[in-house]
């Protein structure tokens, strides 16, 4: 199918989702199930003062913060640990152990610990996200090719050279399957830690829509996200997947 | 160019899975001259593969040493396999082994167009076929300058016509570009086309079977009958073995 065809595709499911949606609503005639109509009315409400804007965009920093510190600590724990099986056994069944603890239990940790504050927030996402990362990461430097490496060490290639051209090719994938899930994730999450202690951000903008039982603004904050989030996946992670990707065949 | 003098004195493979463990050097000596083109002959499982990592400092888990004359020689390494970076491009490829910077990057080109592959410089590895890697895996090491040149099986699953179009490249490449060469071969026809001296390898541990030197012309490495005349007379090869020994 051509790029064309395939967001006119697109197009139409999301419209067939929109007429459900309405049906619904006309069927349900509830204030708790406001239709499209009433849920753009109250999106336009929310941005005609800016707030919808500025807290969209207290958000995205958020999320970019938590993300690219999870990213990068992440990914340096889980080559750690793929490169080394003693580190493996060391601290592999640490990364479990923070893999299963509930996101929840990290926030309310973070902010006891922590106090309300910025700095708790960003670092319980991070925290969240951080062994996830590092999973994902550890199986792509396991998976690491010796005759590669061994390629490298004849040729002397230096350190520089083989993280640049030989190592972190290897991981790309492993990375963007990482980045991918990790965005998703993170700004779930950024979310729920907005709504149990700042002031400001989609998150509390959503608990105060909850407490009036606002469904329309809840929704209006939803929808208006959920596409910030696609565009920056259409618009930054599927370009750089292509540009890292062009040498397959 | 550098001479090689190989003294292992012991290598053993670990007991692993399964497999007992075997010894396959044992006080084994090798002496190869400067500029000499020495080809390694013998059986697959040999240990052929094991010496070149060794000389190529790849395998330190051994008794004994490898000592180069002079200065510390430059290596290059001609794998079984190109073993090319897929995500680099060709010329990118070549290039790598060289200090980073424009004439690093010439010099690639350069070598490139020795190989025939100037077109397909910008090019991934994985649009080539396997002669073309090889030619780039060729031009890679050549590239180097390197005083040392280790190659094993450097042109096997190939067709006789590539292969052989790549072993007049590989004569080319060495008259331009002199090198001490240890091309490791299970095929004797291929060892007497472009050996000066073939040491045939044999037996666990591994021992220095034949030790021949080949005094070649041109004319005769390029005729199959009068390479087969050779072998034969070397006691390399069965006289009424003409079909291709694998």
């Amino acid at each position: 199918m051509s790029t064309a065809s395939r967001l006119m595709m697109s197009a139409l499911s999301l419209l067939a989702l929109v007429l459900v949606w309405q049906v619904a609503a006309w069927w349900a005639a509830s204030p708790l199930l406001p239709g499209p109509a009433a849920v753009l009315a109250a999106m336009m409400r929310a941005a005609e003062g800016g707030a919808l804007q500025r807290n969209i965009a207290i958000t995205l920093a958020r999320v970019a913060a938590s993300f690219v510190i999870a990213m990068l600590l992440g990914s340096a724990i889980g080559i750690a640990l793929g490169r080394s099986p003693r580190l493996n056994e060391l601290f592999g069944p640490w990364v479990i152990v923070l893999l299963n603890l509930p996101a929840l239990v990290i926030i309310i940790l973070c902010y006891v610990w922590f106090g309300l504050t910025e700095a708790a927030a960003i670092t319980a996402v991070s925290i969240n996200k951080i062994p996830n990362v590092a999973v994902t990461m550890r199986e792509g430097a396991a998976a690491l090719s010796r005759d590669l490496d061994e390629m490298a060490r004849v040729y002397r290639l230096g350190r520089w050279k083989l993280l640049r051209h030989v190592t972190l090719p290897q991981l790309v994938p492993f990375f963007t399957a990482s980045a991918r899930s990790g965005l998703a994730l993170t700004w779930k999450i950024v979310l729920v830690v907005e709504l149990l202690g700042r002031s400001n951000g989609v998150g509390f903008e959503l608990q105060t829509a909850f407490q009036m039982f606002d469904v329309a603004l809840v929704l209006a904050y939803a929808l208006a996200f959920t596409a910030v989030v696609q565009l920056i996946e259409i618009g930054l992670l599927q370009p750089w997947e292509r540009r890292v990707n062009r040498w397959r065949r | 160019m550098s001479a090689i003098g190989i003294d292992i004195t012991g290598k053993q493979f670990p007991a692993r899975a399964g497999a007992p463990a075997r010894e396959i050097f044992r006080d084994f000596r090798l002496d190869v001259a400067a500029g000499e083109f020495l080809v390694l002959l013998g059986a697959s499982g040999l240990g052929k593969t094991t010496l070149l990592n060794i000389i190529a400092g790849l395998d330190t888990d051994y008794r004994g040493a490898i000592r180069f004359e002079g200065a510390p020689p430059r290596i290059a390494y001609a794998f079984q396999s190109p073993r090319l970076l897929p995500w680099r491009t060709v010329l990118e490829n070549v290039a790598l082994v060289l200090p980073s910077g424009a004439e690093g990057r010439e010099a690639a080109r350069a070598m490139l167009a020795d190989v025939g592959l100037a077109e397909l410089a910008d090019a991934y590895p994985e649009r080539l076929s396997l002669g073309q890697q090889r030619r780039a895996a060729l031009a890679r090491a050549f590239v180097l300058r390197p005083d040392v040149l280790l190659m094993d099986e450097p042109f096997v699953s190939l067709d006789e016509a590539s292969a052989h179009r790549l072993r007049d490249l590989l004569r080319r490449l060495i008259i331009r570009h002199p090198a001490t060469v240890l091309f490791v071969t299970h095929d004797s026809r291929e060892a007497a086309a472009l050996a000066s001296r073939i040491v045939r390898l044999e037996g666990t541990p591994v021992h220095i079977a034949r030790d021949i030197r080949v005094d070649l012309g041109a004319a005769e490495r390029g005729s199959p009958a009068r390479l087969q005349a050779f072998l034969v007379a070397a006691g390399l090869a069965e006289p009424e073995a003409l079909s291709d020994e694998v």
